[in-house]
């Protein structure tokens, strides 16, 4: 039980709430519950989560807002509860910045997994700072800075940053990446790296569309550094 | 030939050639009797009636009973044209009386009209005329005026005209056959495509339609076939969908359900006996349940077409040995997995495909399992009972148990239709078949 959290579970069910609570609780976690995505986001403000579990079938603002809305307080890690296993579901929610998934019926093991990985995903390391053109990466202090501005970034963010960083020019699998950084030891979903590297984008490159730092190679995955 | 018969094309032809062939020679054949007739009678008349009316002239002239002198002065009279009798006696000039048929002669002998005969029995069509010399008071005198004329100018004509007939005839039978073919075609095609369309609605594509424009009996079955095709459609996606909404909707308990299984299997222990069994149970029971229901998810999900190929080039021994690895059967299962054998797949798909493979050999099949890799292929054998032939079309179906004996197995139920449709997504198949050895081979080929 070394990694214990604070778990915000939003979902609407009372009986999966209850039972999901209950197994949380029993690995050791603290959980906070809202049954709708106000009294999550609510309850994200309040409680400072170490992460949230978030349905997507709520009612009133469904998961995908709630998620927004909760991007626009925190970089708390997100874990996706998709009920439907839809791809339509995966894509819209790794949009909306969840930093994984899980598929209903969950087992609780997989879900523990996922929790414990997530959670893991930022360590500091004795290691100097790092800059690259207008980007500069702290690995001790866990913080990145463009243009001497830090960067808010979530956990799963600044671990494939650091992760893509460590071996610049050298060109990273999918697989590798959600080896290394979700920990899926095996068979993961290349679409949470695709995602997750668009919302890295976003923040850290003067033109998105047109990226200085992490380029994609076409059919293998990613590389950084200088064009 | 009666299959050749048998076709429309070949009917329909058959009747437009028979109804051409009936008209054509009913039409000539009436118009060939009436030409004829007319033809035979106008040559006839123009030799009879001024022979008829001569004869009529001279009458009063003829003393009766005749000289021989007579006989002859009347022949002359009628410029020798006809030989005139009585009784024994013949004019001198005129034809040969042997041309008289004797039954005409013994007819005209009470006759009081004009007989006449057209016969054919020499080379040439004739006709014989014989005109009885009545007296005053109608009765026959005994004087007789025959003659005879031949028939050829008309004949020729009448000949020439069935000539005509026939070669019309002979030129709109192709021209029938023509028209039949076009016909044919334009019934044929529209039938063809229904058949076409009616396959391929059996063989289960369902979006079939056909082109339904126009009036005719064709068109509307073609309507009647889009509209049963849709109902098809609308059913069968609504039982799709039946199976979709009752997964969906036993998602959300059976989540709430697996969440608390880990607490009845930790607390198991510690509770009276007769709870542990029931809490074991219930736990073991919703994880079936559970992966029954990611099952029928999948396959709702193949029905639906909604599920997507992430295609890349894969090392596929490397992929067989992780999904392997992964399930904990390294060691269980014999793998010959050669390196550099590349394909492009779908790495998750095709852990399925090689997952439920293996799984089933594992518990259907019996030990040793191998795997064999090779380019395009994947083999999964074992050393069972192998399979009977019975069971062999329907491995793939879903919910099919080989083993009626095990009403219900460990599995889904589900896994072969899903290795199966995973295998159709990537446009390969999985083949069944009983090894020599006795036991059942699975093979997965892959397009290259």
């Amino acid at each position: 039980m070394d990694l214990v959290a604070t778990v915000l579970l939003v979902e609407d069910d009372p009986s999966v709430r209850e039972g999901l609570g209950l197994a949380l609780r029993r690995q050791g976690h603290e959980v906070r519950a809202a049954g709708t995505g106000e009294e999550g986001v609510e309850k994200l403000r309040e409680s400072r989560p170490d992460i949230v579990v978030l349905d997507i079938m709520l009612p009133g603002i469904d998961g995908f807002e709630t998620c927004r809305r909760m991007r626009t307080h925190a970089e708390v890690p997100i874990i996706m509860l998709t009920a439907r296993g839809d791809d339509f579901d995966v894509v819209a929610g790794l949009e909306a910045g969840a930093d994984d998934y899980v598929v209903k019926p969950v087992e609780p093991r997989v879900l523990e997994a996922r929790i414990r990985a997530v959670l893991r995903r930022t360590v500091a390391e004795p290691s100097s700072v790092e800059r690259h053109g207008s980007l500069l990466i702290d690995r001790a202090g866990l913080q990145v800075l463009k243009n001497d501005v830090k960067v808010a970034l979530t956990p799963t963010e600044l671990k494939l940053l650091l992760e893509l960083s460590r071996t610049p020019g050298r060109v990273l699998t999918r697989q590798q990446i959600l080896e290394a950084v979700w920990e899926h030891d095996y068979l993961g979903d290349s679409r949470l790296v695709d995602a997750c590297v668009q919302r890295l984008r976003a923040k850290i490159e003067d033109v998105p569309s047109d990226p200085g730092h992490i380029h994609t190679v076409r059919g293998f995955g990613y590389r950084f550094g200088p064009r | 030939m009666r299959s050749l018969l048998r076709g429309l094309r070949p009917r329909l032809m058959a009747a437009f050639l028979l109804l051409t062939l009936l008209g054509a020679v009913g039409a000539a054949g009436a118009s060939y009797a009436t030409a004829r007739t007319l033809l035979l009678e106008d040559a006839q008349d123009g030799f009879m009636n001024p022979l008829v009316s001569d004869v009529r002239d001279y009458a009063d002239r003829l003393t009766v009973p005749p000289a021989q002198q007579d006989l002859d002065d009347f022949a002359t009279y009628l410029r020798g044209s006809a030989v005139v009798l009585y009784e024994d006696l013949r004019s001198r000039n005129g034809p040969d009386p042997s041309f008289i048929p004797a039954e005409m002669r013994e007819m005209l002998k009470t006759s009081r009209t004009t007989l006449w005969q057209r016969r054919t029995d020499l080379t040439d069509p004739y006709v014989v005329v014989g005109i009885p010399l009545l007296r005053a008071d109608g009765t026959p005198t005994g004087v007789e005026v025959w003659a005879l004329q031949y028939l050829r100018g008309p004949q020729t004509a009448i000949d020439s005209f069935s000539t005509a007939a026939w070669v019309g005839v002979s030129l709109v039978l192709p021209l029938a056959l023509g028209l039949a073919l076009f016909t044919a075609r334009g019934v044929l095609r529209p039938v063809r495509r229904l058949g076409a369309a009616a396959r391929a609605l059996g063989s289960g594509r369902l979006d079939t339609r056909v082109d339904e424009r126009g009036s005719d009996e064709l068109a509307d079955l073609a309507r009647t076939f889009n509209r049963a095709a849709e109902q098809l459609e609308a059913s069968q996606a609504a039982s799709r969908r039946f199976v979709a909404d009752v997964s969906h909707e036993l998602r959300t308990p059976l989540t709430a359900m697996n969440a608390v299984t880990g607490v009845l299997d930790e607390d198991a222990d510690t509770l009276p006996p007769d709870t542990a069994v029931a809490a074991r149970l219930v736990s073991a029971e919703t994880r079936k349940l559970t992966r029954l229901v990611n099952d029928l998810m999948e396959i709702s999900r193949f029905d639906e077409g909604r599920n997507l190929l992430e295609l890349d080039d894969w090392d596929i021994g490397t992929a067989v040995r992780d999904t392997l690895a992964a399930r904990g059967w390294a060691t269980s299962v014999e793998a010959s997995l050669p390196e550099g054998v590349v394909a492009r797949v779908d790495r998750r798909r095709l852990d399925v495909i090689v997952a439920n493979l293996v799984g089933n050999a594992l518990k259907h099949g019996g030990v040793p399992v191998r795997v064999t890799v090779r380019p395009g292929t994947i083999e999964v054998a074992d050393h069972g009972p192998g399979i009977s032939p019975e069971s062999l079309p329907h491995l793939f179906d879903r919910f099919y148990k080989a083993d009626t004996a095990r009403s219900r197995s460990e599995g889904s139920g589900l896994g072969l239709a899903i290795a199966w449709e995973n295998a159709r997504l990537h446009g390969g198949t999985i083949e069944a078949a009983n090894a020599p050895w006795g036991g059942a081979v699975f093979t997965l080929r892959l397009p290259s």
